[in-house]
């Protein structure tokens, strides 16, 4: 039992590692973690554009989705990437969760030579 | 002009064709029904117009068969249009309950008689008659007046309830008149005032229910929505396939399989997110195309830069910066060894530890991918300074690992453990000295992995990776001579003697490239010694030439006699491993640190100096000169270099704790065809050697 609770704290530690190292590199803006019908699991953001990201992001994913399987039943949508003026949404989809990552683009990398 | 044949309907007729119409005529049946009636009229039907075949339009077509098909037709008492069943709602049980029995009774003609009897007893007959008289006359009846009879009567049919009250009025004041005897009583449908009641008018009256409760629902159907729904149903049928030839046992599998499908189910999604695998991977790959926007254009020049200049200087070459791997918890520690992967052209892996011998902490091991430098993809902790690593060709998730205080593990990456799948343990043959280099070997004999370690005691050992354990096995110890160089024969001599040796220190190693168990060893020293696996004393041969320790030899992947060897002493050898001295030397103004063959050429090699330079020779342009001499990076020595097995990328790792990426410019880059790659350099070896190349 006790290993399986250090696997569960293991994987959560990993998650969570990755999520703010994503988060924390440069330009990105936040990070939304939510499931297909747009309730939202985890964010990096507030509460507002936590809330307009998830409703317009995930519907905008199912377009997608449609779209793709319309075309070849079989196949299914697996990054959505739109790239706006300002910013980049990023979108991965898996069978439960929809990871959306906004990222503004062309902020430098600091410290780079 | 049709002729009409009349079928003639017999009751329970055997045999009838199929045209029962009299109107449509068949050449086949219509002889049937012809002969029928023909045989009565036959003589006479010379005068008749030929039977003029008509069919209706959309007359069915029929084969022989159905047509001879016979179609029994019974006439028996059933009303046609009877229901069959009618349900009515039975109040007592409140239900609906079909009654079978249905009344097949069928009213053709209803007909109210008015007929009485003339002479009867019954007065009642008589007065009618007399008052219907009277009755008739006002009316104007003619005919009814005439008739003697009386037996007209067009009031009584007509009547029925309503204009009896009247025909009673009437009759009653008769009556009185005419002194009647007793109520006058039709037998049939007289009914008396008394008895009448009153019959208040219809009135219509309705109720309405509630109405259900509704609500819309409304879907879109795709294409995909389409397959799902057959993916699923296919599905199912699979499953009850399944269970069905299972029989019992299988069902309570199944029930089974049930009750574990429930049990997830029951936590909160939002609980578990972080254990779902796919929103992992999803992370993974999200953060490198974070990283991938962030580094645009590195990752654009990766794939697409060739620098232009280099068309108008054929014999120089450059080396174009693109990322820098950093791992934020090294900055302190030095890089002390570069992998990359045999099979995934963007993977490598980086040991971390400090050649400094006061200032030996712990090591780390971090594999990277190019396609996030900001963070290596895994991370390992050791104990002590990493010295050497190595990838294993066939198994490519296993990395041998020497480590500073003397001991070899092996790490695997797929494996999530937090540390080496094996150590060598103290007791067991671990080494006094750091282990500078290991390299895996083929399988041996029975099927295991296997590596060879060097190290400054002395020893180069082999290491065989069974199930549970790492078993060693001294291949060879390096014995240096106390006395000047000498033959092979004569150490056994010495030996003999009783004359005391001491152990090389053994920095570097590399193996033949088709000859198993030749290898070729540097020292310490500045000697280097070719060895075989067979033989335990001896040196098939040492190479004299460098005088200081020789941090790296490797062999040439194309002419496998040829090798090339690194020192301190700011000098690059190349040597034929078949003769003493040094075919070609190449002097770099500072102490070597690491070299490395091209994969794609036989006479590219490049060298990491000291002084932060990357040496790249390309024997066949220029025998003397590197093609290109960049400065890396600046107040750090590179300490080790990598050319990527498929790419034209180049690693460097520093005493910074920095990974370096170059491209290689496309003069840098010349390969010819594979048997050619040989002769190159045989061709310019005997060059070297002043020798006319033979072709």
């Amino acid at each position: 039992m006790s290993l399986q609770k250090d696997g569960v704290q293991k994987d959560y530690a990993d998650v969570e590692a990755t999520l703010t190292r994503i988060t924390s590199h440069t330009g990105v803006q936040g990070i939304v973690i939510a499931t297909h019908e747009g309730s939202v699991i985890r964010s990096t953001l507030d509460n507002i554009q936590t809330q307009q990201i998830s409703t317009l992001v995930t519907q905008l994913a199912a377009r997608g989705k449609s779209v793709v399987r319309d075309l070849d039943p079989e196949d299914d949508l697996t990054f959505l990437r739109i790239r706006s003026k300002k910013n980049e949404i990023m979108v991965a989809e898996t069978k439960q969760y929809l990871l959306i990552t906004i990222q503004n683009p062309n902020e430098l990398q600091k410290g780079w030579i | 002009m049709k002729s009409v044949r009349r079928t003639k309907v017999a009751i329970e007729s055997a045999t009838l064709g199929r045209t029962a119409s009299t109107h449509s005529l068949r050449s086949a049946n219509g002889d049937e029904a012809g002969g029928g009636g023909g045989g009565g009229g036959g003589g006479g039907d010379d005068w008749l117009p030929p039977k003029v075949l008509l069919k209706p339009p959309g007359q069915l077509q029929l084969t022989e068969a159905e047509l001879n098909e016979e179609l029994t037709r019974i006439l028996n008492a059933n009303n046609p249009h009877a229901p069959q069943n009618i349900a009515r709602f039975n109040h007592r049980e409140r239900v609906f309950k079909a009654s079978p029995n249905v009344d097949h009774l069928v009213v053709h003609f209803e007909f109210d008689g008015y007929l009485s009897y003339k002479n009867v007893d019954d007065s009642a007959g008589g007065a009618a008659v007399r008052r219907e008289e009277s009755v008739m006359a006002p009316a104007g009846a003619p005919a009814a007046a005439e008739s003697g009879a009386g037996e007209r009567e067009a009031g009584v049919p007509a009547a029925g309830g309503d204009a009896a009250p009247d025909a009673g009025e009437e009759k009653a004041k008769e009556e009185e008149e005419k002194k009647p005897k007793g109520p006058l009583r039709n037998q049939f449908n007289f009914s008396e005032r008394a008895s009448q009641t009153t019959n208040n008018p219809y009135r219509e009256r309705w109720t309405n229910t509630e109405p259900p409760p509704q609500r819309t629902f409304s879907d879109t159907v795709n294409q995909w929505s389409i397959f799902d729904a057959y993916i699923e149903d296919q599905l199912q049928k699979e499953k009850a396939k399944a269970k069905a030839p299972a029989g019992g046992a299988g069902a309570k599998g199944a029930k089974d399989e049930d009750k574990q499908n429930i049990l997830p189910t029951e936590t909160h999604a939002e609980d578990v997110y972080y254990k779902n695998t796919d929103l992992r991977r999803a992370l993974i790959i999200i953060e490198r195309m974070a990283n991938q926007n962030t580094f645009d254009e590195i990752a654009q020049d990766y794939k697409y830069y060739e620098d232009a200049s280099d068309e108008l200087t054929p014999s120089k070459g450059s080396l174009l910066p693109l990322w820098k791997f950093l791992c934020e918890k090294e900055k302190r520690k030095q890089v002390t060894a570069l992998c990359w992967n045999s099979k995934f052209s963007d993977f490598f892996t980086v040991g971390y530890g400090s050649y400094d011998f006061s200032n030996q902490g712990p090591g780390m091991i971090a594999g990277f991918t190019l396609k996030n430098p900001s963070y290596p993809e895994f991370l390992y902790v050791t104990d002590s300074g990493v010295m050497s690593l190595d990838f294993h060709p066939q198994h490519h998730s296993m990395i041998a690992v020497g480590l500073y205080d003397g001991s070899v593990a092996v790490y695997s990456m797929q494996e999530k453990s937090d540390g080496p799948l094996f150590k060598s343990a103290p007791k067991a043959g671990k080494h006094t000295d750091p282990v500078w280099q290991v390299c895996w070997q083929k399988d041996d004999l029975d099927g295991n992995a296997n590596f060879f370690s060097i190290s400054t005691d002395g020893r180069v050992t082999q290491w065989t990776l069974l199930k549970t354990e790492l078993n060693h096995t001294d291949v060879i110890k390096l014995r240096l001579e106390m006395k000047g160089p000498q033959g092979p024969g004569e150490l056994d001599a010495a030996i003999d003697d009783g004359q005391l040796f001491s152990l090389a220190g053994g920095s570097c190693f590399d193996f033949h490239k088709n000859l198993d168990h030749l290898f070729v060893v540097g020292t310490e020293e500045g000697k280097i010694f070719k060895c075989s696996k067979e033989y335990n004393n001896q040196y098939l041969l040492s190479f004299e030439g460098h005088q200081m320790s020789v941090y790296a030899v490797r062999y040439n992947h194309f002419h496998h006699s040829i090798f090339i060897s690194a020192s301190a002493d700011w000098s690059v050898k190349l040597w034929d491993h078949d003769e003493a001295k040094p075919i070609m030397s190449f002097d770099l103004n500072s102490s070597v640190g690491d070299i490395a063959w091209a994969p794609y050429s036989s006479t590219v090699f490049a060298a990491a100096t000291a002084d932060g330079k990357v040496c790249v020779f390309d024997l066949a342009e220029n025998k003397y000169e590197p093609i290109s001499e960049q400065q890396v990076v600046r107040k750090a020595k590179l300490t080790h270099i990598a050319f990527n097995p498929f790419e034209p990328v180049l690693l460097v790792g520093d005493d910074k704790g920095q990974v370096i990426s170059l491209k290689l410019s496309p003069n840098l880059r010349k390969k010819s065809k594979e048997d050619d790659e040989a002769t190159k350099l045989r061709n310019i070896i005997l060059i070297a050697k002043g020798q006319s190349p033979t072709d």
